[in-house]
């Protein structure tokens, strides 16, 4: 089976100015993968090609084995832009069917209620879009791109507007999709969402790929930390063969130990890393 | 063929919402107000003139006055044609309502073609009900009726959507006020055009006629507009007919079938130009 988004050699530019310079990325079936970078860093630019807004200048995408932009692509694909807007007039129910319409989708009824109560946004089915908060129309923003079960789901910056309960929200959906085998490109600036519910991150800089792998992967040793009743003792350069000795030796000298675990970077630090501390 | 139709009733709606028919609506009922007084104190005068020799004081005042109305139904056709079209792609592409329907398989192409038979499903009935409107208060009023009853209608429809594929196609590259003055713009050419070719006619200047001739045809809304002044006195001679081939707006020029079939061209073309740069775009 193709992978859900496979990226290769990828570059845009806009006249002098570079986007991606030679990307390769790919998104396995029902595996959730973070994209993350600073500001300007080529994220939205090759969240826009996957799905055939943005022509890329060389190199090819693919989604789920059909060139982005093909109908083909299109048809396996739903998007969450960053910025994006639906007309205030239409409702929750009534944009949901048109998204049905121009997907093709003979979900009817029970798919836009599924999708609504999916987000949380059952009460508000009959709501006009310009009612709603900014919040509430990211949500029904995520149940659009959810229309027509996509294999694959392209989301920029999908929490930006949240709140912490909205957030959360999201993450037990994205899991739910992971379930159902929904593959996700996740773009976003919030780096403990990614560690929580990622398999897989990807660092862009300057439209390049500067670090990608796992969370376990990417993260580096940072020492053993001992807990004593003397107190928290750090070993910076201790590794995880070395604990049995360094808590023979608490003990031997008179010391309890109480517990004792190894220091790993945070996402964050592996990013700030990654970028070398550039915001745009 | 369903995302067509889904895509043309979308549009359609937001121009409802948009109150852009409740604005459209309100002009057209001021409009045919006016014209209905306007022609009423006319033809109530025109029986008390005694005109030069060979004029024909009825007929004059009737295709006269009918022609201005067919101007006014051109104009506001036009008006509407142009709300409906003007954002199409860049405009709601930069108010990002464009990408979240892009992105769905349906095709850019689809999504022009859906946009642009929606506009044309307004403005052709719309500006057939003006005309016709405009037709039947004249006749009632004057007792005067234009020579061909429904080609002038056709052909002023078909101005107007020639100015909606021109509309759609300035969408693809501008935003919509660069496109809306664009396009106003092109209209008021061709009516300059138009007002060439009468003072050409009038000076007898070849140069004249011929300048405005090949403008008309380069923007054929205005030939459109200039055949359908035609067909309404097209079996009226003398002084009175020379007279009206002058026209109010424009002359009245001759188009036949060639111009027709160049309309209908014209519109092919204009749409494979916005769909070949749509097509290239990002988004």
């Amino acid at each position: 089976m193709p992978a859900a988004l496979a990226v290769s050699g990828l570059v845009k530019r806009y006249g002098a100015i570079e986007a991606l310079g030679g990307v390769d990325l790919e998104v396995r079936e029902s595996e959730l993968v973070g994209l993350l970078g600073p500001n300007g860093a080529g994220k939205s630019t090759l969240v826009k090609i996957a799905c055939g807004l943005v022509r890329p200048t060389t190199g090819r995408a693919e989604v789920c084995g059909a060139r982005s932009g093909s109908r083909e692509a299109r048809a396996a694909l739903g998007y969450l832009a960053e910025l994006f807007r639906f007309p205030g007039w239409m409702t929750a129910d009534e944009l949901l069917e048109l998204h049905q319409r121009l997907a093709g989708s003979r979900g009817g009824e029970k798919e836009r209620g599924d999708l609504l109560e999916l987000v949380g946004l059952q009460e508000a089915r009959r709501r006009p879009v310009e009612a709603m908060s900014k919040g509430m129309q990211q949500r029904l923003g995520i149940a659009q791109a959810l229309v027509g079960s996509p294999r694959l789901l392209l989301l920029d910056e999908p929490t930006s507007a949240l709140d912490p309960v909205g957030r959360r929200t999201v993450r037990t959906l994205l899991e739910e999709l992971q379930r159902r085998g929904v593959s996700v490109l996740l773009n976003s600036h919030l780096l403990s969402e990614i560690e929580l519910v990622c398999d897989r991150v990807v660092i862009l800089l300057g439209g390049r790929v500067v670090s990608a792998g796992t969370p376990a992967e990417l993260a580096k040793p940072r020492g053993v930390e001992i807990e004593t009743d003397g107190g928290r003792r750090t070993y910076p350069d201790a590794g995880r063969d070395d604990i049995p000795r360094l808590i023979a030796e608490l003990v031997h000298g008179g010391q309890s130990v109480y517990g004792a675990r190894l220091l790993t970077s945070t996402l964050e630090e592996v990013y700030v890393e990654a970028v070398g501390g550039e915001t745009s | 063929m369903t995302a067509i139709l889904t895509i043309a009733g979308y549009g359609l709606r937001e121009a409802l919402r948009r109150k852009v028919f409740v604005v459209v609506c309100f002009l057209s009922v001021a409009f045919l107000g006016l014209y209905w007084l306007g022609v009423r104190y006319a033809f109530h005068h025109v029986a008390n003139v005694e005109p030069p020799d060979g004029v024909d004081s009825r007929t004059f005042a009737g295709a006269f006055l009918f022609g201005m109305a067919m101007f006014g139904t051109l104009f506001l056709g036009v008006v509407l044609a142009i709300f409906l079209t003007l954002g199409t792609v860049r405009g709601d592409a930069e108010r990002a309502l464009l990408q979240p329907l892009v992105v769905r398989p349906i095709g850019r192409t689809t999504l022009l073609v859906a946009r642009f038979l929606g506009a044309a499903a307004v403005c052709v009935p719309y500006v057939l009900i003006l005309y016709f409107a405009g037709m039947l208060l004249t006749g009632l009023e004057g007792s005067w009726w234009p020579d061909r009853i429904a080609t002038p209608g056709l052909e002023l429809a078909g101005g107007v959507v020639i100015v909606a594929a021109l509309s759609l196609l300035g969408s693809v590259f501008l935003s919509s006020i660069a496109n809306g003055i664009a396009i106003f713009m092109i209209f008021g050419a061709g009516l300059v055009a138009g007002l060439l070719g009468n003072i050409g006619h009038v000076l007898n200047s070849p140069g004249l006629i011929h300048a405005a001739k090949i403008a008309a045809w380069a923007i054929p809304f205005e030939a459109l507009y200039q055949d359908a002044l035609r067909s309404i006195t097209e079996k009226t001679s003398g002084l009175t007919g020379f007279l009206l081939r002058l026209g109010p707006f424009g002359g009245a020029e001759q188009g036949g079938i060639g111009l027709r079939l160049w309309a209908v061209a014209y519109i092919v073309l204009v749409g494979a130009l916005a769909a070949a740069g749509f097509a290239r775009r990002d988004l």
